[in-house]
This record gives structure tokens, C-alpha cells and sequence, in this order.
């Protein structure tokens, strides 16, 4: 099938890049952007490796089409950070809470806690479990993840929203 | 794994949407969210050599028309999980959409798609059938309304013919009086059902006994099924007590003739199909006697 140019929004800049329209978002981001922190996990939307944000909103990267995104605001767990590449507080207390072992799902799991605790309420345990669904780790457990979390909304609450998704 | 080729075109209407289906011929298939169709693209079970992409065709949002609650085809899974409208009119779907897939899924999957993918351990497809919900259906000839209860065929299969699209589904108002279940057993939260099982009851407008019963089933066949209405006819007129409840169950559970696969074997699920039942119907009941008081 023949290339098409799409003009990506990502992480606040604009990257043109020849597509297939078969080709996946996550390949786009992963292979082309060389934005390494959006994985490839089962390609069915099951695991959670691959979120990234799309106008604010986790989606699946595996089931989106990279010709899909133009138009639309695509943010990684790059894209939380500062940049000066200082970590997000979402990813310190991940840090701190000793919730990322070997780091495959954690892009993921952040992302997925980043918009939990940006919808404005403080989650409880249960509802951090059920945002959690889908998004799989296979090493470090859930107990040190949902604590991070939890860690990160009563701060987020505390000191007002986090930052804004889309600059 | 990685799908096979495809074309691609973006369409901004239902009616450039249909046109270019019959343009493409039966080649060609409709995305929307994609949440279905993109893994069968991926372990290339569908090999589809265009991809027609409606998700800039339709910006609507829920509405109320007098008695129906019309959801544009492509409203989300998370709209119908969080819409006012949805959550006040249509709990059930409120309440099922829940147990679908995980959240970046019911961030892009549609109820339009869920329809039309036809999977028969469906959560919306078996609210849509306990509702007696209509789709509302486009061809480059004009509309049609297709009652959801003659739209699933078999397995991944509709009765919608070829170019057609569905653009909106109409659902009546859950109004007091009456009362709805949903209820599923899987492995791991977010699975496919094994077995579902969605209840809907209207009370009498007098006294509280039941005035109409309708109980939908996921998982057991090529398709979500609708209980025969003998099946229940023994609730109609009573106030049913765990005894008749367990009996009508019972009698669905015998209706059913699910086959075993990887997942459970038939027996197991006949009686998923009966206990669900049982539960289904007691809230149900519950829950239309509870909008009274």
C-alpha cells in the first residue's frame, strides 16, 4: 500500500512522518519517533505496555492507526516530564514507593494513573484497582503500584491539579 | 503480529461512509472504535483489504426524544459510563459498560461497533436485547430501523446488508417501576463473559407484581440470545418469591444448549446460566420495587 504523509502531535511537537495505513500508532511511536517507552506487549489491547494519551485519554497504541492520530494530541510518559528531564511526582512516587521492578509496564501504569487522578477525584483503593484492569505487571505486583498511586492522588490533592496533559 | 495490508480512507458522514463501502464492495469494512476489529487485523482473523474510518463522521452526543434515548452510534463506552442522560434513562447499559473491556478500550470502543461485531458473549449486545433496542441503519438508499432482536445472526455475523451502517441506537427510557440486572462470570475482570446474563422487569402500574420480564443471555450460543417469553411467562402477574425464581431459572438454564471450549464446558455454563439468571431477576425485581419507594 502506498506511503502517506500524517503530521503527528506528540508530546507537544509536530513530527511528519510517511505511514502505511496499516501501520500501528505504537510502531510509529516506538519505531519511527524512537520514543522507546511505548511497548509492545500482545497487540490486543490486553496488557497495557503500549498507552499512550490521546487528547488526554489513555488509548491503546496497538489498536490505533498512526493515520488515526493526526489531528489529535498523542502523549507518552516523555511527554509528563519536564524538560529538563525531570521526573514527574507521578513517577517519583513510583520511585519511592519501589512500584517499578523491571519497568516494562510502567509507562503504562503511570499514564493510566496520570489520567485516574486527573479527573479530579481522590480514588480509592478499589477504584485505582479498577482503573488498573488491563494494564498488566508481571514482576514487581500490584500492592507497591496501587500504593504509588494512592501516594501520588493524596498528593495531587493536596497541592491542586498536576500539570496539563497536552503543551 | 502484524495485520495484513490495507487501504484507508478517512469518511466526515454516514452518507460518504455508506458510499464508499458500496464503492469498495464487500472488501471493505467499517472501523470505529476499533477495538474489536484492530486485534482481528493483528492475528489476521479479518483480512479486510479497505478500512473505512467513520470516527469523523459523527460528533453527537446522547439525546432524549420523548420516550427514547437516542445514542449516536459512535458515542464511547466511556460516555455511556459516565453521560448523565445515559446513567439517569439507560442505567443498565451504565451499569454493564463496566465490565467491558478496560479503560483504554472504552475510551475508543463504540456501541455502534459492539453491534455490529456481533460477539455473542457481548455485554452491550445483550443489554440491547433485554432493552428491545433499534438500530437505526444507513444505506446509500436511506434509513431503515433494524430492531436489535432481529440483528444478530450468528457468531460476528448481523442481519445488515452490504453497504449498510449503523448510525444511531434508540433505546426507551428506563422510567420508575421498572427494574434491570446485569450479571457475568469471567476468569479475570475484563475477559470475555463466559456466561452474562442481563435481566429488565416493569411492574404492574398497581400493585407490585410483574407486568413484563425479558432476560437476555451472552456466552451460550453464536449469538446473545433473548429467552423465549414462555420461559418467564410464570412471573407475569406475581411478586416472585426465591421458589418461582429458582424454577424459572432453572427453566432458562434447560433452554440453553451452550457448547464447552477452552474456556468452560456447556454443563458449566447451563448452570452459570442458571444461577445468573436467578440473581438477575431477583434485582431486577428488586430494583423496580425499590424506584417506588
Amino acid at each position: 500500500m502506498t506511503k502517506r504523509k500524517v503530521l503527528l502531535a506528540v508530546n507537544g511537537r509536530g513530527h511528519e512522518v510517511w505511514v502505511t495505513p496499516s501501520d500501528s500508532l505504537l510502531d510509529i511511536l516506538h519505531d519511527e519517533l524512537g520514543l522507546a517507552e511505548v511497548r509492545y506487549g500482545c497487540g490486543e489491547g490486553v496488557c497495557g505496555t503500549c498507552t499512550v494519551l490521546l487528547d488526554g485519554e489513555p488509548v491503546n497504541g496497538c489498536l490505533m492507526l498512526a493515520v488515526q492520530a493526526e489531528g489529535h494530541q498523542v502523549t507518552t510518559m516523555l511527554g509528563l516530564m519536564g524538560a529538563d528531564g525531570s521526573m514527574h511526582p507521578l513517577q517519583a512516587c513510583f520511585l519511592r514507593r519501589g512500584a517499578s521492578q523491571c519497568g516494562f509496564c510502567t509507562p503504562g501504569m503511570v499514564l493510566t494513573a496520570f489520567d485516574l487522578v486527573r479527573r479530579g477525584r481522590r480514588p480509592t483503593r478499589e477504584e485505582i484497582r479498577y482503573a488498573l484492569i488491563g494494564s498488566l505487571c508481571r514482576c514487581t505486583g500490584y500492592t507497591k503500584i496501587i500504593d504509588a498511586i494512592e501516594e501520588y492522588a493524596a498528593l495531587a490533592g493536596s497541592q491542586g491539579a498536576p500539570d496539563g496533559v497536552t503543551r | 503480529m502484524v495485520s495484513a495490508p490495507f487501504d484507508y480512507v478517512a469518511v466526515h458522514s454516514y452518507d460518504d461512509a455508506v458510499q464508499q463501502l458500496a464503492h469498495f464492495g464487500d472488501e471493505a469494512v467499517i472501523i470505529a472504535g476499533g477495538q474489536s476489529l484492530v486485534p482481528m487485523l493483528n492475528l489476521r482473523l479479518a483480512r479486510p483489504s479497505v478500512l473505512i474510518d467513520i470516527n469523523g463522521a459523527d460528533l453527537r452526543e446522547p439525546v432524549i426524544e420523548g420516550e427514547v434515548l437516542r445514542l449516536p452510534a459512535m458515542t464511547r463506552h466511556r460516555i455511556l459510563m459516565e453521560h448523565p442522560l445515559v446513567r439517569q434513562y439507560c442505567p443498565l447499559l451504565a451499569d454493564a459498560v463496566r465490565h467491558v473491556g478496560n479503560v483504554r478500550v472504552r475510551n475508543r470502543g463504540t456501541i455502534g461497533g459492539s453491534l455490529a461485531h456481533a460477539d455473542p458473549t457481548g455485554e452491550i449486545s445483550s443489554c440491547a436485547l433485554v432493552l428491545d433496542a433499534q438500530a437505526v441503519v444507513r444505506s446509500p438508499d436511506g434509513e431503515r430501523i433494524v430492531p436489535v432482536r432481529e440483528l444478530f445472526v450468528t457468531y460476528l455475523t448481523t442481519a445488515l446488508e452490504h453497504p449498510e451502517v449503523i448510525t444511531d441506537v434508540l433505546v426507551r427510557v428506563t422510567r420508575p417501576r421498572q427494574g434491570w440486572s446485569f450479571h457475568e462470570m469471567v476468569r479475570r475482570t475484563s475477559d470475555f463473559a463466559i456466561v452474562a446474563v442481563a435481566a429488565w422487569i416493569r411492574l404492574d402500574e398497581r400493585a407490585d407484581v410483574v407486568a413484563a420480564a425479558h432476560v437476555a443471555l451472552a456466552g451460550v450460543a453464536g449469538r446473545v440470545v433473548l429467552a423465549a417469553p414462555e420461559l418467564v411467562a410464570e412471573l407475569i402477574g406475581i411478586a416472585p418469591d426465591e421458589v418461582t425464581l429458582a424454577h424459572v431459572a432453572a427453566g432458562i438454564a434447560r433452554s440453553a444448549d451452550p457448547s464447552s471450549d477452552v474456556h468452560a464446558s456447556g454443563d458449566y455454563r447451563r448452570r452459570l446460566v442458571q444461577v445468573l439468571s436467578a440473581r438477575a431477576l431477583r434485582d431486577a425485581f428488586d430494583k423496580a420495587r425499590g424506584e417506588t419507594a
